[in-house]
């Protein structure tokens, strides 16, 4: 009894889950995907989430590893608060937090008048699309890339100071190989969170083709425009490139 | 000869030991938690005293004013699991303190053959250090705390990770070949007939005290 009701729940939520995106798939034919996926909006954004995705994760990367390497190393007060504020973006919805960049980088925000003054805007630019990226998305990294680094044995680093390495050769040859596959990990997952932000970009960035409009924003103005065959070809491709990041994140996560 | 006269505070006790080790081999003995290895980190230059000196042949590596960082300290030191980075194999670990030195890849690989073959591990140069035994992984650690020509050789509990049986055999050629090593070497253990084995100076920490101890 209590098995049948744990395999019909089970079930059931599968097929919740499974039937409309396998939905996504049937309703286009061949055609319509490969026309869907060339049209000039879908190229846009596609070209443009690439851009604006390549550079996120290399700012996250840049300024993450550091970061994660002190949260998983430094013993000082107030780490485990720099912890909970690292992961507070996974959390809060992303419309708050496009709302919020708004409201400190905006025209009329906090930094709006000096940086008006140095002649920059950053509001509905592509700038503000990957400022809104790697707010969302580097905490994914970070998270991983401090595991990576804590399951790193400290003596593999005292050991290579005793041979002669300093610091940062002992990172770069003894912490970061061993953490690789970790930090690879992060990394991918920090990109495909990225490749998929909707709520802050078009809250902060806005909705311009060639400026600010990714790829989960065409499928949105697209669906809006009654241009389903754009709208869904773009879905299946997203969807595509999900199911692959999750392969490649299990794989990484088994090593 | 390494003279230490160091002052370290530590969570139960304060470590304050001198000590002065010529040329060869001092045991190090205690029972666990005494402070056997404090003394090495000290030496090794991965604590940093709260007062006192540590000389090595006249080159001071922590007073008041001087802390010389390990990578500096050209300080030998096999760890009690040995520590060989897993992703390298065997003649890459070995290289390794050559690498930081900088060394030519022509010299680093002449070294590092004239270590192994000095071991007798020169077939194990292409293992992955995860498939050694015991044994062979204590002899790599050895050989690559040696192949840089360390000023001093600290050996932290270097059997105590190993099977009594093997322990007896390794015992015998660690102490061939600590024989042919003419630095100041400190080797702990809190195992008696690892004592027994060395005919060196011995010395007895307990709760961070030393006490001299005849040979």
């Amino acid at each position: 009894m209590i098995r049948a009701a744990t395999i019909v729940a089970s079930l059931l939520l599968l097929a919740f889950i499974a039937i409309p995106l396998a939905g996504l798939f049937v309703h286009l034919s061949p055609a319509q995907l490969g026309s869907g996926l060339s049209s000039p909006t879908a190229l846009t954004a596609l070209r443009l989430s690439l851009f604006t995705t390549a550079i996120s994760l290399v700012v996250t990367l840049a300024l993450g590893t550091p970061l994660a390497y002190v949260l998983a190393r430094g013993e000082f007060r107030g780490r485990r608060l720099l912890d909970a504020v690292v992961d507070l973006p996974i959390v809060v919805p992303p419309a708050v937090a496009g709302l919020a960049l708004l409201l400190v980088f905006g025209r009329f925000g906090l930094l709006g008048p000096p940086l008006r003054a140095l002649g920059v805007q950053l509001s509905f630019t592509t700038a503000a699309v990957v400022m809104a990226q790697v707010f969302v998305a580097s905490p994914f990294y970070v998270r991983a890339a401090r595991s990576g680094f804590v399951a790193v044995d400290r003596t593999l680093e005292a050991a290579s100071a005793t041979l002669g390495m300093g610091p940062l050769r002992t990172f770069a040859f003894i912490t970061v190989p061993l953490a690789a596959p970790a930090l690879l990990g992060g990394a991918v997952l920090c990109w495909a969170r990225a490749l998929g932000e909707f709520g802050a970009t078009i809250m902060f960035a806005g909705n311009l083709a060639g400026i600010s409009q990714t790829l989960p924003l065409a499928v949105y103005l697209n669906l809006e425009n009654g241009d389903v065959t754009i709208a869904t070809a773009i879905s299946v491709l997203m969807i595509a490139i999900s199911l692959a990041t999750i392969l490649v994140v299990r794989t990484y996560e088994r090593t | 000869m390494l003279v230490v006269d160091v002052c370290k505070k530590l969570r139960d006790f304060e470590f304050a030991a001198a000590l002065e080790a010529p040329c060869g081999v001092t045991v190090v003995v205690g029972p666990s938690g005494s402070g056997k290895s404090t003394l090495l980190r000290l030496v090794a230059g991965l604590l940093r005293p709260d007062s006192g000196s540590i000389v090595l042949d006249g080159r001071v590596l922590a007073d008041e004013r001087t802390f010389v960082p390990p990578f500096e300290r050209n300080v030998g030191m096999v760890f009690q699991e040995y520590a060989l980075f897993p992703h390298l194999d065997v003649a890459a670990n070995v290289a390794y303190g050559l690498r930081a030195r900088r060394a030519a890849p022509a010299e680093r690989e002449k070294l590092v053959r004239r270590i192994l073959d000095r071991l007798e591990i020169g077939e194990l140069r292409g293992e992955r250090v995860g498939e050694l035994s015991g044994g062979q992984r204590q002899r790599v650690a050895l050989a690559r705390a040696l192949v840089i020509e360390p000023a001093a050789l600290l050996l932290d509990e270097p059997l105590s990770a190993l099977d009594p049986l093997t322990r007896a055999r390794v015992r015998d050629e660690l102490r061939a070949i600590l024989a042919g090593v003419d630095v100041p070497t400190l080797f702990v253990t809190h195992d008696q007939t690892d004592r027994a084995a060395f005919p060196a100076r011995v010395v007895r920490i307990e709760r961070g005290r030393l006490v001299a101890e005849a040979s």
